[in-house]
């Protein structure tokens, strides 16, 4: 056996059957909470605000919502996909398996990715209600959205691994990304900041996320694509290097 | 491959907090015997299983399974072994049917429902193969423990402490179904507290204690080479004290007076059995019946690991 081909399926169905039998939890609440999002800021506000670079405000933060769901989901998912069996001991089975860590790490990531995407599939259809949204360029649109859950999947089980308690879980999410998404420019345009401000939120790396995801909605962008695009690439090859570390001390669940 | 399919030489074990969890095991475990470990709390034989099983790893030493090593070619190794915990670690919302095939698919083996079916029905679980984990009870999960460890048909199966809280009735079922896995040639190794179990089952036993292999043995010859056997002597009427000329044979009076117990050892050529009858009939007692009583595999492993905390 080179591969565990179906060592990998099992892990991968697994984490999508708790994503199936947690719906409520897994999709309609972040659909919900996003839609409230959409009607009290699109709606309700944006009637009162105008228009940025010739889009209207509902238009505008589809794209930094979308991306607030996709960070906190991909992390939320996977972190819990491998927390849990390190919670309820069930990890023993996958640690006694003969399957390679590398593959256990894709097959959770691959979950979780898939599980983030639906949730974006979902909640991008739900924009259609209550926004004018176009998609200028779809495939660069894919691309960043399947890159953005992969890597983010990746952090998320990094989070995962390296958590004692479901505190610890909850820290990442809450205190960096969420703060990180409403600082980035998700409901405002950076011009719209004073500049010492600009200056400071060049510094948030989910400015340019969100920047480059609108570019391919309604090609604006406050910077170059690319970078968002290299700096995703530069997060992703940090987190494999630090996953590939922590497996070789034996994924901190290995005594 | 040799007679021996698991074979650890030195094998040692050190955790991060310094505790010396196994020191230099040596073990050969044979083809299609059933092997029972037995050993205090923290002896080490959760952590010998774990190394074997791939879930902790060793400090120093080499495991072999079918001449594979245990950590160059763990895929080998990893797929002939199936592992049933001391606790009862479960997913608590997953059916039964689809908990056992999950395993299966972690092992690397094609889907195949007939066998999980064979394995259901083996442990009496069939009927509850839709019900979720979670409305199990203790008894049932772990029949479900041990149905997902043969859900890829394992040559070598560990069982860590399989029986523990479990009532006398599944106890004597799970002890029927490791028999009739051994007469498929599936090889077995098994911790346990209760010594009764390891009489009852086992072909081999081991005794580990502070991380030491004390003494591997066959179970009767074990009982046979540490066994002693008593004597228990009735007498038709009440005795005192014991007569001058049976002093020698250190007898011990009943607490009714009315029998004498006499301790001798099967290893020795002569038991002085004859003598003693003769010396009880010089002395004027008489005989009213006459018993002997084995000690136990209990009584040898308190004996062994007493002798091997104290040296």
């Amino acid at each position: 056996m080179k591969i565990n081909y179906y060592g990998f399926k099992a892990i991968y169905f697994h984490e999508m059957d708790r994503f199936r039998r947690t719906l409520g939890q897994s999709l309609l609440s972040p659909v919900i909470s996003t839609s409230l999002y959409f009607i009290v800021f699109g709606s309700v506000i944006g009637g009162y605000v105008q228009k940025i670079d010739g889009i209207s405000y509902g238009s505008f933060i589809v794209p930094g919502l979308l991306m607030l769901t996709l960070l906190t989901q991909s992390i939320s998912n996977t972190s819990f996909g491998i927390f849990f069996p390190k919670f309820n001991g069930t990890i023993y089975e996958i640690l006694a398996a003969p399957i390679s860590a590398y593959e256990i790490v894709l097959a959770f990531v691959s979950a979780g990715a898939t599980k983030t995407l639906i949730v974006g599939f979902v909640i991008f259809l739900t924009a259609q209600f209550f926004a004018d949204v176009q998609v200028q360029y779809p495939l660069l649109m894919i691309f960043l959205l399947v890159l953005v859950s992969f890597t983010f999947a990746l952090f998320g089980f990094l989070v995962g691994l390296v958590s004692k308690d479901f505190e610890q879980m909850s820290i990442i999410p809450s205190f960096v990304i969420t703060p990180m998404v409403f600082l980035g420019g998700s409901l405002y345009s950076l011009d719209m900041l004073p500049e010492f401000w600009q200056v400071v939120t060049y510094f948030n790396p989910v400015v340019y996320l969100i920047s480059s995801l609108r570019y391919s909605f309604y090609g604006i962008s406050d910077f170059n694509i690319w970078i968002s695009v290299g700096l995703m690439v530069l997060f992703l090859s940090v987190c494999v290097i630090i996953v590939s570390i922590l497996l070789k001390k034996g994924y901190s669940i290995k005594s | 491959m040799s007679e021996n399919q698991i074979v650890i030489n030195d094998l040692s074990k050190v955790y991060d907090n310094g505790f010396n969890a196994l020191k230099n095991i040596n073990l050969n475990i044979k083809k299609g015997e059933i092997f029972a470990m037995l050993g205090p709390n923290g002896a080490g034989k959760t952590t010998l299983i774990s190394i074997i099983c791939g879930i902790v790893k060793p400090s120093s030493g080499k495991v072999t399974v079918e001449d594979f090593d245990i950590i160059e070619d763990y895929r080998e190794t990893r797929s002939r072994i199936g592992l049933v915990p001391q606790e009862l670690t479960l997913e608590q919302f997953e059916t039964v049917f689809n908990n056992v095939s999950y395993s299966r698919g972690l092992y690397g083996k094609k889907p195949d429902p007939t066998h999980i079916e064979k394995v259901l029905k083996q442990l009496s679980l069939w009927d509850k193969k839709d019900l979720i984990l979670r409305k199990l009870s203790g008894g049932m999960k772990r029949r479900v423990l041990i149905a997902k460890a043969l859900s890829h048909e394992p040559k070598i199966l560990f069982l860590d402490e399989p029986t523990a809280g479990v009532d006398v009735e599944l106890r004597q079922e799970m002890w029927n179904v490791v028999k009739s896995l051994r007469e498929i040639g599936v090889t077995i190794i098994l911790t346990t507290h209760y010594i009764e179990e390891a009489e009852e089952i086992a072909d081999r036993v081991g005794v580990i204690n502070q991380g030491e292999i004390i003494i591997v043995e066959q179970k009767k010859e074990l009982i046979k080479k540490m066994g002693h056997k008593v004597l228990s002597v009735e007498l038709q009427e009440e005795v005192k004290d014991i007569p001058d000329s049976l002093k020698k044979y250190n007898l011990i009076i009943g607490s009714n007076k009315m029998s004498l117990a006499y301790t001798y050892n099967l290893k020795e050529k002569q038991t002085g059995i004859t003598n003693l009858l003769q010396d009880i009939k010089d002395s004027g007692l008489k005989l009213k019946d006459l018993k002997t009583e084995q000690s136990n595999l209990e009584k040898i492993f308190v004996t062994l690991v007493k002798e091997n905390n104290e040296n």
